[in-house]
């Protein structure tokens, strides 16, 4: 996020665009619903008729893998209007003229037919954002998990550009990051491209840092990224496959092809709190201690870095994961001089100039927000004010709205979307272990309109088979509303009932996000 | 700036600053019920009450604001017998079964009838109360328990902002009920536990806390493990085992919770945690010594990278993981193994 969180409920105006927030991220969502009961007004686009809709000033049902045009038609209005922020777009931004060539193409009318929504809300809706002072955008998977997921996070970055709201109090372009630490692991530089606070691995000089740092040559090779990994496999270039913590026996796209690669991974070693799906492929399964057990650091969606402390001791013979991983070093010849967490987080504020100001001492009186490069820095509550790290001006980065790689078809004739649910988190191997969460929602099920619903002779709660080109699976319906005639939903959570197992793999060429917003499938009643 | 006068003791505090919140500045305590930081004061319980000099009646701390040459006192013979009064009349609508309640040990009304020596009330009790709603998966609500301070319905229409809980009714007959007397498990509730958490009495309670009291547990202030917010919470142990969730006042949560980081803590004292090194021997995965399995894992990299060289080894990091874990997982995949071929689920 560039903003944070606390932000929210000062704001005049909300626009939520593909994150179904009360459920994904629940009490950004409460926040949301405070701002809304002191009189902001929420603008929501997203395919279903999420819990958050019912509050809207105005609810967009998109058409999934429509983000783009949606966000373009914003702009047009905003620009035809003379609603945009021109001091702001002169004297902070530059490339307006290119944004303009390609925007004027989408009027009101246009993106009212590819988004299936009424022009008139279109236009509502810019001016409610375009007038508002204090107008943060949040948005998440729903404009990420698109084979255009960079387009649509491009786009969300101009809207905010144009009507002047980066750098300022209670604005912003704020993705909602899925996982408690996701911000973190990007940041430490678990990315194949990147060294922590995303020194680039392309960047010789970052790479010289980090080989003095580490005291060995290091490889200027572009990594992989995980659907490559899992094509690299099964073409025999990648032999070896060292997991922790994920399982993407669940959450990877097209199942089917992940369990084939990592059934044909020669040396498969997962490290975790459980035998999840995953490593029951394993040659080699290393018990790790949770949360709970451990002491360290997580950085949070506003890139807030806070503490987790140990309650109670692992189970059995566990260890914390960087106590396993600093001993396989070992054993590799490389020894880390690591004897606690805070060591390690003492050699990361050393190599991360955004990290340079957090120490365990310091994060036990306060949490700053990155960048923090100092200790006696305050931290940053708010990127971009009066400077962009690309330097005085931001670029904008207009697309066209390219439209999901799998659209229905006659065969297929309905478009899967999938998402999280309120109940559950991931791939389950956490909330699944509870059983009172489990009685409330245990299966996997998928949302169907009415109307299509009529047509397949589909009844609620009655079994149905969906139906993709890379998989089946059986499931509960859910007759409803919630979802437009020719849409369908599934969580993704559940091992029996997968979605996965038909999600489509394409990616997108930058980011390499799996679509797994947009595919075609078919239903039919069991 | 205002110059004001608490018990004897002078102070300065800003403009608007309530009687309750200048009393915190300086260390006394002041009863509350109804009051919670962030819930506009509603001055109901009215348990709060201080002498202002100069004012024909007692004041509630909690919702009234300092004004400059205030003079305050907190306790003298007639707010001990104001608050003594509040204390009978709770206590005549209220079920005070207090062997049987889960919040024994942490009920607010069973703390200030010791503090203020109230054996039983003076008034006729009411014996007859609305049924218990035991349907949520998470929590009960016991009616006989509730004092009416609407901390729980404020909390749910105002920072939850869900509007589950209202009151219902007028006067003596009025109660915390849901929309058409629904039950929970059949309403809009999502259950937060946010209302659980901020109940004073034994009214909103979590299935399990009838096993622990509260001077039982120790707290370890931690973040959550689910959703990338960064809520603050207290783990609550008992024999080494986490048998509950509290909310913290985080800068990101601000004292609320969702029902993952509320109530899905069991994962951790799970029987199917894994507990030894497994290595796969004869396609089965058997239990080993760690010893054994780091070798295995170190033997097995050092070979393929010798045959295929380092990019034939890859990592997936995890957003579940510390940053510190993360850190030396990447360190790990570059320094140790010579490859770029690390990156984890942020895409998933």
């Amino acid at each position: 996020m560039t903003n944070s969180i606390a932000e929210v409920v000062d704001a005049d105006a909300i626009l939520v665009i593909g994150s179904n927030t009360t459920e994904t991220h629940p009490v950004i969502g409460a926040k949301i619903r405070q701002a809304v009961n002191r009189g902001a007004k929420l603008i929501v686009a997203e395919p279903r008729e999420i819990p958050l809709a019912q509050q809207a000033e105005i609810f967009l049902p998109l058409k999934p893998g429509t983000n783009v045009a949606f966000l373009n038609g914003l702009m047009n209005v905003i620009i035809n209007e003379d609603l945009m922020d021109e001091e702001y777009v002169k004297n902070r931004t530059e490339g307006f003229e290119e944004l303009w060539d390609i925007v004027k193409e989408y009027t009101p009318e246009k993106v009212g037919e590819i988004c299936c929504i009424d022009p008139e809300d279109l236009k509502a809706a810019a001016r409610i954002y375009a007038k508002a002072e204090r107008a943060p955008i949040f948005y998440a998977m729903g404009v990420t998990q698109h084979s255009t997921g960079t387009a649509g996070v491009m786009s969300v970055a101009n809207l905010a550009l144009l009507c002047g709201k980066v750098g300022k109090y209670g604005c912003g372009v704020n993705p909602l990051r899925g996982q408690n630490n996701v911000q973190g692991a990007c940041d430490m530089g678990c990315l194949p491209g990147d060294y922590t606070g995303y020194q680039k691995v392309a960047n010789p000089e970052a790479r010289a840092k980090f080989e003095k740092a580490w005291g060995v040559g290091l490889s200027s090779r572009p990594g992989l990224t995980i659907t490559e990994v899992m094509d690299a496999i099964e073409s025999g270039e990648v032999r070896c496959l060292y997991i922790m913590g994920e399982n993407p026996m669940v959450s990877d796209p097209n199942l089917n092809h992940v369990e084939h690669a990592l059934r044909s991974c020669e040396l498969l070693i997962v490290q975790d709190i459980f035998l999840t799906e995953t490593a029951e492929l394993a040659d080699v399964v290393l018990p790790a201690t949770c949360y709970a057990e451990k002491e360290g650091t997580v950085t949070n969606t506003e890139r807030r870095v806070q503490m987790i402390r140990r309650a109670v001791p692992g189970p059995g013979d566990s260890r914390d994961d960087w106590m396993i991983l600093s001993e396989i070093m070992h054993r590799l010849g490389y020894d880390n001089e690591f004897s606690s967490p805070q060591e390690v987080l003492e050699e990361i504020a050393r190599v991360t100039p955004s990290y340079g100001g957090f120490s365990f001492e310091r994060l036990e009186k306060v949490q700053p927000q990155w960048p923090c490069p100092t200790p006696d820095h305050p931290g940053t509550p708010i990127l971009h004010v009066g400077k962009f790290s690309r330097g005085e001006r931001a670029i904008f980065k207009p697309s066209p709205c390219i439209l999901g790689a799998e659209l229905p078809d006659e065969e297929y004739p309905l478009i899967l979307t999938t998402g999280r649910i309120l109940y559950h988190y991931h791939t389950r191997t956490m909330t699944g272990k509870n059983e009172d969460l489990n009685r409330v929602v245990g299966r996997s099920f998928v949302e169907i309109n009415p109307t299509d619903a009529a047509k397949l002779g589909i009844e609620d709660g009655g079994r149905v088979r969906v139906t993709s080109r890379r998989g089946e699976v059986e499931v509960d319906a859910r007759v409803t509303n919630r979802v437009s005639e020719g849409v369908i939903f599934m969580p993704f959570h559940f091992v029996d009932g997968a979605a996965n197992r038909l999600t489509n793999n394409v990616v997108d060429p930058i980011a390499k996000i799996p679509e797994y917003k947009v595919c075609a499938a078919k239903l039919r009643a069991m | 700036m205002y110059k004001v006068v608490i018990d004897g003791q002078p102070s300065e505090v800003t403009n608007g600053t309530t009687i309750l919140a200048a009393c915190e500045q300086l260390g006394i305590e002041i009863p509350t019920l109804c009051y919670l930081k962030h819930l506009t004061p509603e001055g109901s319980c009215r348990i709060c009450v201080v002498e202002v000099k100069g004012a024909r009646h007692l004041q509630i701390a909690c919702a009234t604001p300092c004004t400059d040459g205030m003079e305050i006192t907190t306790m003298n013979e007639r707010i001990y017998a104001f608050r003594h009064m509040i204390i009978e009349l709770l206590l005549a609508n209220h079920h005070a079964d207090c062997f049987n309640c889960s919040a024994n040990g942490s009920c607010k009304l069973y703390q200030y009838a010791m503090d203020y020596d109230v054996e039983q009330t003076r008034f006729e009790e009411v014996t007859k109360f609305r049924p218990k709603d035991e349907s949520s998966e998470f929590f009960n609500y016991d009616p006989s328990k509730c004092i009416l301070c609407r901390r729980c319905v404020r909390t749910c229409n105002q920072l939850q902002s869900n509007h589950t809980l209202s009151l219902k009714n007028r006067g003596v007959a009025t109660w915390v009920g849901l929309p058409f007397d629904k039950l929970f498990k059949d309403s809009n509730c999502v259950s937060c536990g946010n209302c659980v958490s901020v109940c004073p009495t034994g009214a909103l309670t979590t299935k399990a806390s009838k096993k622990y009291r509260s001077w039982e547990v120790t707290k370890t202030r931690t973040t959550c493990p689910y959703c990338g917010v960064g809520c603050q919470m207290d783990l609550l142990v008992k024999n080494g085992k986490i048998v509950g969730v509290e909310p913290a006042d985080g800068p990101a949560n601000s004292n609320l919770l969702c029902v993952k980081g509320k109530f899905a803590y069991r994962f951790i004292n799970h029987p199917d945690r894994l507990k030894t090194p497994l290595v796969r021997k004869n396609g089965v995965l058997t239990s080993t010594s760690w010893d054994e399995a780091l070798d295995y894992v170190a033997e097995g990299i050092k070979r393929i990278k010798a045959e295929s060289g380092p990019d034939a080894i890859a990592g997936f990091a995890s957003a579940r993981a510390t940053n510190e874990d993360n850190y030396v997982f990447m360190k790990m995949m570059r320094a140790a193994i010579g490859t770029n071929n690390v990156d984890h689920c942020a895409r998933l």
